[in-house]
């Protein structure tokens, strides 16, 4: 039988080895996994490269996965924010690498991936410095930069509902990156508000199918990020 | 400094102004800042649908004190809320309507734009600032019409049209048109034409404030600026 929940985090995250590529989705909080990435961190895996839009705020959740040391390598697009000071003090330390993308680029690597398709051309980037240094193809009369797709071994998402297949419905725009992403891992674990039955989920409402999906772990209440560093918490 | 002290036009008028250029049945993004006062002075009787880069199409304004939704935020992570006929979707499927032409408006403030269109408004390439793109480039690269929202000159008095842009660059040769404090310009094959010029601004101090050539319209006319009363749509 087929049945991808798994009893609670850690076991959800056992296999997690160091030097991982990891993507974790979310916007900001939203969509944010923040107990699987706290689980990561009493996981205890290192020298990891992270594929996340930002990179986290206060100090839980990626902020905290960050000042662990746990993290070698940002990949996103805008690793900043008003309350974001991890992450910056790293890198101005020279202690963490940034690979800087633009925010659509970035989703698309992570779907091309998904997809099977390891490059493409994009408009997006053309005659900046983002692009140098990167092959350029004119098509029509306009220049297009190729970008290559990116595969990890797992992803971590937040989701709102789960069955024991793996499919999985998203909660308003905190679906962001969450599809994308569990395309493109080898492991893709999704923590979701609630398991349901196989067949309650309407297949037409299906958002995420379940074949992109490795495992799921129920956490009921997840924790609000911003509420978590509104009341002063340092994780772990 | 309040609006009534500055020069020419507040930032509530350039958003009116703005407003007036979006047609009805648009599909739009605007950008964090004044851009985003264009939503409350769009003409009543035009439908105007809002796309947000992390996946929402039909929002609207903020919500009531205590009922914001973590989920439920736009690009600048503000909380918003839904209006009939919204939907969501996830960030690639956002980028493919903004990279596939799809989006028909963008509204941005910028730094810098050049008179050949040429935008900076993502970096001014300082050593030790941390670099953050965010879905600018997309938006300038992908929206079939990226208009600028800004004040005509830094808070230093820096012009901000340029000849050519110092800051690097978000995209080469995308805007058409930009709306500052002192007037509307179109970014034309030859450069910079001063469209509508603020009322009781010389052409001259428009002259002096912009470090690049300017050419005048013919049809030159005074930018119609009522000190605008909000939508009641999109309040």
């Amino acid at each position: 039988m087929m049945d991808k929940r798994v009893p609670d985090v850690p076991a959800a995250l056992a296999d997690v080895q160091d030097g991982a590529m990891v993507l974790i989705g979310g916007f900001g909080e939203s969509g944010s996994p923040i107990e699987l990435i706290h689980g990561l961190i009493d996981q205890g895996a290192r020298g990891l490269t992270v594929v996340s839009n930002n990179t986290g705020n206060g100090e839980v959740g990626l902020a905290a996965l960050i000042k662990a040391g746990r993290v070698a390598k940002m990949v996103c697009s805008y690793p900043r924010s008003s309350n974001s000071k991890v992450f910056p003090e790293l890198y101005r330390k020279g202690e963490i690498e940034l690979e800087l993308v633009p925010q659509g680029t970035l989703a698309e690597r992570i779907r091309a991936g998904g997809a099977g398709v390891p490059a493409f051309y994009t408009p997006t980037g053309a005659g900046t410095v983002l692009a140098e240094g990167k092959e350029t193809r004119d098509f029509d009369g306009r220049t297009y930069v190729m970008e290559r797709a990116i595969r990890a071994d797992f992803a971590l998402v937040r989701a709102e509902l789960g069955d024991r297949f793996g499919n999985l419905t998203f909660n308003k725009a905190g679906r962001n990156f969450g599809p994308v992403m569990c395309m493109a891992a080898k492991t893709a674990i999704a923590q979701v508000r609630r398991f349901v039955p196989a067949g309650e989920i309407d297949p037409e409402h299906v958002v995420t199918p379940g074949i992109f999906v490795g495992r799921v772990v129920e956490v009921p209440e997840p924790a609000q990020e911003s509420a978590l560093i509104e009341q002063g918490v340092s994780y772990p | 400094m309040s609006d009534k002290t500055r020069t020419g036009l507040s930032r509530a008028q350039m958003a009116w102004r703005a407003a007036q250029d979006i047609p009805d049945g648009a599909y739009v993004n605007l950008g964090i800042g004044i851009p985003e006062l264009v939503a409350d002075y769009v003409p009543a009787g035009r439908e105007v649908v809002y796309h947000t880069e992390n996946g929402i199409l039909g929002f609207g304004p903020a919500p009531e004190p205590g009922q914001e939704d973590p989920d439920l935020i736009n690009a600048g992570k503000k909380p918003v809320t839904l209006l009939p006929g919204a939907a969501f979707f996830h960030h690639a499927d956002s980028f493919a309507m903004i990279r596939g032409g799809h989006i028909d408006y963008c509204i941005l403030g910028a730094m810098q734009v050049a008179a050949n269109g040429d935008i900076a408004n993502w970096s001014t390439g300082a050593a030790g600032a941390i670099p953050a793109v965010g879905g600018a480039m997309d938006l300038v690269a992908g929206v079939r019409n990226v208009l600028v929202i800004t004040e005509h000159t830094t808070r230093e008095g820096e012009p901000k049209l340029m000849e050519r842009c110092s800051y690097p660059l978000t995209a080469p040769g995308v805007v058409k048109r930009v709306f500052t404090t002192f007037g509307v310009f179109d970014v034309t094959a030859s450069g910079f034409l001063l469209q509508e010029i603020a009322p009781g601004v010389p052409v001259e101090q428009v002259r002096a404030a912009t470090a690049a050539p300017l050419a005048v319209a013919d049809s030159l006319k005074e930018v119609a600026a009522p000190q605008p009363e909000k939508a009641a749509a999109h309040v």
